[in-house]
Formats: C-alpha cells, structure tokens, sequence
C-alpha cells in the first residue's frame, strides 16, 4: 500500500541521529493514524519530517502521488510547497492576531477579497461564531485549539497532522475536542496523523496505531489488535500491557486447537498458535481483560481455565476501580495485574494479604517471540524468567 | 545654543539608525535563532564597547581608519579623501559603538518568539519574507524600538569615540556632545548650559517614548 497505488501519505524516513528515526507508515484519505510511543520515540519529528520543517538523513514523502520529498532524487519542497494542516501541541497561534486573521494568514492561495468570509466560515465550522476578533491572549484553551485547527484546515490541505493537540486542556474540554475531530473527520476526507502519548486517546480517536520506539515503527494496526496482539514484549509494554511473562511452548494440539506452554507456575492452555514451535522460548502476555477472579461465594464454570492462586501483594483505590497486583503462589516474582470495579473487589473480599485465585483465559493469552533483552525505558517491569 | 552642531548630530544619529537597524537585526536573527561556532565570541565582541573606554575605541578606530591602515587607505583611493575627520568616518565610528545598544535588544527580542510560531507561519505557506514582515517584525517590534531609540540616543551623546575619530570640524565632525566641551573650554556657560539642557531632553524623551512604545507594544498582544 503506497502513496502511488492510491490516495493518502506514505513515508519512509531514515536517519541515525541527532534524532534517531527508522519509521516506515501510510494513512489512507479519510483515516486517523495515531503515532504512539514514550518522550524521545520520534512522534514530533516524524510530523515534522511530513511538514517539511525537518530534513530527515534519507528517506522520501508522498502524499496523493505528489512527491514532497525523496532524498534520492533531490526533492525536498519546503514547507509553503507542501500542503499540510498541521495542529501544534501548544498551537503557535500567532498572538497579534485576531482568530479570524491568524485563520487568514493561512490562506496563501485564496484570493484575498474572499479571505475574510472563507476564514468566518471556518471559523463557524469549529464552533466560534462570535468570537473571530478576539486576540489568541483571549481564548480559552479550547477556543485556541480550535483556531488552531480552522487555521490548519485554511490551506485546504492533503493531509492534516495533529501534534499532542489535546495535552494542553482540561479533561472536559478534552472530551468536547474529541467529539469534534470526529465530527471533522467526517466532512473532510485526508489523511490525519494524530501523535499523542495518551493511549487511550489513542485508541479511542485512531483507526490505526503506530507504536513508535526510538524512531522505529515496531507495530502499526488497529488499536484492539494492538493492544491484544503486540508483536513483542516491548510493544506490549508501550502499550501498556503488564503482564508480559516467559514461557517455553511444550506441545501444539489440533483437537481441541490448543498451544501448551510452561512458566514457572506450571502450565498454561493458550489460543492454538501453530508457529511456535515446541521448544521454543516465548514471551507471552494476558490483557486484564482475560483476567477472570474466582468467586469466594460460589465457584464458576471458567475456574478450571489455567488457574492460578496466590496472595494479593497490593491494592489501590482509583475511584470505581480496583487495580491489584498478585504475587503467583510460590514465586514472589511473577506479579499478575489485576483490575476489576470496587463492588467486585468488596464482594470479593479483596484486600492485601488475602489468598485470591484467577483464572488466564486462553483465548486471550498471545504468544510472542522472546527476546534476549527487554528494554527498561519502556517504564515497565522485567518479564520473570523461567 | 550651536545649531550646526546639533543639526549634525541628528544627522548622524539618523543615519546610524537608518544604516545600523537593518544590518543589526539581520545580525540578530542569526545570534537569536541559530547555533554555530564562535557565537559567544560574536556576542562578546559585539558587548565590548560597552566596556572599552571610548578613548580606547577611538584610538583603535582612528588608526584602522588612517592612511597607513588598508581600510583607510583604500578609502582615501577610493572617494579622494582621508576616512579620518570625516562625517562617513564618525558613521563607521557610530556604527560601531553603537553595536551594543543595537543587536542585544533585538536579539532578546527575537529570541522570545518560539520557534514553533515560525514553523507554524512556514506551515501555513508563508514564504520567508512574509513570516518575518507578518510575524517576526510584529513580534520583535518592541525590541526594534528599544534598539532605534537607544542607538539614536546614544549617538547624540557620544564624545569619546567621537573626538578620536572625527575631532571638532565645524559642520563636519563636531557634533553638539562635542561642542558642549567647547563651550565648557572657552568658559561660555551660557551656551553649555542650553546644550546640556537640550541633550538631556532628548535623551530623556528617547528612553521615555522606548518604554512607552515597549509597553504599548505587549500590551496589545494581549487584547
């Protein structure tokens, strides 16, 4: 899938440092990529590299077939040649302007007896009739980032790219942005590329995730894919998934389609995933979601599902939730991270100390190559080995 | 009260701003945006005025400005007269000394603007020419401002440098700072003392419009 064969941007960019990058993505006409990855992972700079404002060492952008850059053959348009709408993290307004004149200064190719009405229009478009003569100083939060992206839409723009956009406002008006990107999204039909390290943002506004690490794309694909089917232990770290284990794969079943693989509890039934091999070393992990507590009052039908007993080592109130973490009988160092709602942990009487048991669904466990190092700056725990 | 010595320090004062402004704040920019090599040592040079005694300066600037100097003397070759004692010599003088007064103000100025608001103005499809005339001059006028005024100011009150370089050639060279002095020596307190009034006027006027102007200026962004 590449910019030629259709509509949309695609991009290959290489370069090995100030800033280290290896990232290779597309975003279709209509769709919103989601950049995700921790501080220093390259995000800004890919935007960057798209908008022309920096030079990558090699690499090349194209974006519905127009060729922005191609370090091969010499193309490297500048910014003013690129049409790009791009919304910066603390939106760079420009603050002797009015919204509707910062709105306008984007308007480079309407003649300028049009400017005025075409920027009021955009400007009605993100809700803010009224108040088109109102300096950035002014505005609210909210009311910024919407003239930020009126004026990235100004340009008419093949494709728009949104750098942190909503990091710099409340959780109320953050929710109400959100809305109205989607609502966006719907009238204007280009590829949007949304870098954010909120990853429920993320998830919640892309189609696609893109998970950057140290400028590389190691996964891109949809966010429920991500998030259950990381292809490595790293990924499945930035995307926050926590329990990320060791194992070793012991047999593969055709009836019932099951893959056996041992960790230091013991064994574990995972979905059939024929390409590991018997033998092999693998990292898996389970999303909370597969995380099934055994009643105390009653048993249940899952309970005969991988169990797995221990104590709860901690335990902490995050308003209607519970997050939990499991010290596996025996063996202090396997951790398993739990989250279920108050009510269930009450029931439940889930509390430090207390002897609690899980089950692992199968169904959700996945099976990953296992990799000699696993990188701490990913900010999460070492798998335990077995 | 030597008009011809205040018609010529309005003169040169005038035509330091006029030729030191747009030479300063391309200077500026480089300083204010980009990282390269030697920048401190620029910055330290272009500060060295303000520490030097004038006399120092002067005499420098009088030797590379003699005919025995290759800038002096290619001058001389160049225009038929000596660089020394003359008013496009006291203007090279003034460029020079002014240095201080004019680049730092700009330079902070410029500096105060984010880097992304440029790369947002470049995004926008402005052409370079347009972002510094719709974006970095409204920006950075409050610096320009205080950089013109200072200069203008400093000028009209420069003795020193101006003494070594251009002397006291009526119509030529002496500048009222100048004639001041002269009065002081011939015992003509009378005209000293309307002069000095007259420079203290000016320069308080200048430092008075710079700070209103500057005010004005950032109080407007914020409307």
């Amino acid at each position: 899938m590449t910019g030629e064969q259709r509509s949309g941007l695609s991009l290959q960019l290489q370069q090995a440092g100030p800033i280290p990058l290896a990232a290779k993505l597309d975003c279709a006409a209509g769709e919103i990529l989601a950049l995700v990855g921790p501080s220093g992972s390259g995000k800004s700079s890919i935007l960057r590299c798209i908008a022309g404002l920096l030079r990558p060492q090699s690499g090349s952008v194209r974006c519905n077939g127009e060729i922005w850059l191609d370090t091969v053959n010499g193309v490297d348009l500048p910014p003013r040649r690129r049409r790009v709408g791009m919304v910066f993290q603390n939106y760079a307004l420009f603050p002797h302007m009015s919204a509707v004149e910062n709105v306008m200064s984007a308007m480079t190719d309407v003649p300028p007896e049009q400017r005025l009405d075409q920027a009021r229009v955009l400007l009605r478009r993100v809700h803010l009739d009224g108040l088109e003569d109102r300096r950035p100083a002014l505005l609210s939060g909210g009311q910024q980032q919407r003239v930020a992206v009126a004026r990235a839409l100004a340009r008419d723009p093949m494709a728009l790219l949104l750098d942190e956009p909503f990091s710099a406002v409340d959780q109320v008006t953050r929710r109400k942005l959100h809305r109205e990107l989607a609502d966006l999204r719907r009238q204007w039909h280009m590829p949007v590329i949304l870098v954010t390290h909120d990853l429920n943002e993320a998830a919640m506004l892309a189609d696609r995730l893109c998970i950057l690490h140290r400028g590389a794309t190691l996964q891109s694909g949809p966010p429920q894919e991500v998030k259950s089917r990381p292809r490595n232990a790293l990924v499945a770290r930035l995307v926050d998934l926590q329990n990320v284990f060791e194992g070793v794969v012991r047999e593969q079943r055709e009836s019932p389609p099951l893959t056996l693989i041992e960790w230091p509890a013991g064994r574990l039934e995972v979905r059939r995933q024929p390409e590991f091999a018997a033998g092999t070393r693998v990292h898996w992990v389970v999303p909370p979601d597969n995380i099934i507590l055994h009643r105390r009052d009653r048993p249940s039908r899952g309970e005969r599902e991988n169990p797995v007993a221990g104590v709860v080592a901690e335990c902490l109130t995050l308003g209607e939730q519970i997050s939990a973490v499991m010290h596996v009988a025996g063996r202090a160092d396997l951790r398993l991270h739990l989250t279920m709602p108050a009510h269930v942990a009450r029931r439940n009487r889930i509390g430090e100390g207390e002897p609690i048991c899980v089950s692992l669904l199968a169904e959700g466990i996945h099976l990953m190559p296992w990799q000699p190092q696993t990188p701490k700056d990913a900010g999460a725990e070492e798998p335990a080995g077995i | 009260m030597d008009w011809q010595a205040l018609s010529l320090s309005l003169k040169l004062s005038t035509w330091t701003v006029i030729v030191l402004l747009p030479a300063g704040l391309l200077l500026a920019r480089e300083l204010a945006w980009r990282r390269f090599r030697g920048k401190n040592l620029i910055e330290a040079t272009l500060s060295l005025p303000l520490v030097l005694p004038p006399t120092v300066l002067g005499y420098y600037l009088l030797v590379a400005m003699g005919g025995n100097a290759p800038v002096g003397r290619w001058y001389q070759q160049w225009s038929g007269h000596p660089l020394v004692f003359s008013f496009e010599g006291l203007l090279i003088a003034s460029l020079i000394f002014n240095m201080p007064f004019a680049v730092p103000p700009m330079q902070r100025a410029l500096e105060t603007i984010p880097k992304e608001m440029r790369e947002a103005a470049a995004v926008c499809g402005l052409s370079p020419w347009r972002i510094f005339r719709l974006v970095e001059l409204p920006l950075a006028w409050n610096g320009i401002l205080t950089a013109a005024v200072l200069t203008f100011a400093h000028t009209l009150g420069e003795f020193g440098v101006v003494l070594m370089v251009g002397g006291s050639i009526p119509g030529e060279t002496r500048t009222i700072a100048i004639a001041i002095y002269d009065r002081v020596q011939a015992f003509d307190r009378d005209a000293a003392n309307s002069m000095a009034a007259l420079l203290l006027a000016l320069s308080f006027v200048a430092i008075v419009v710079a700070q209103l102007g500057g005010g004005y200026l950032s109080r407007r962004h914020d409307r």
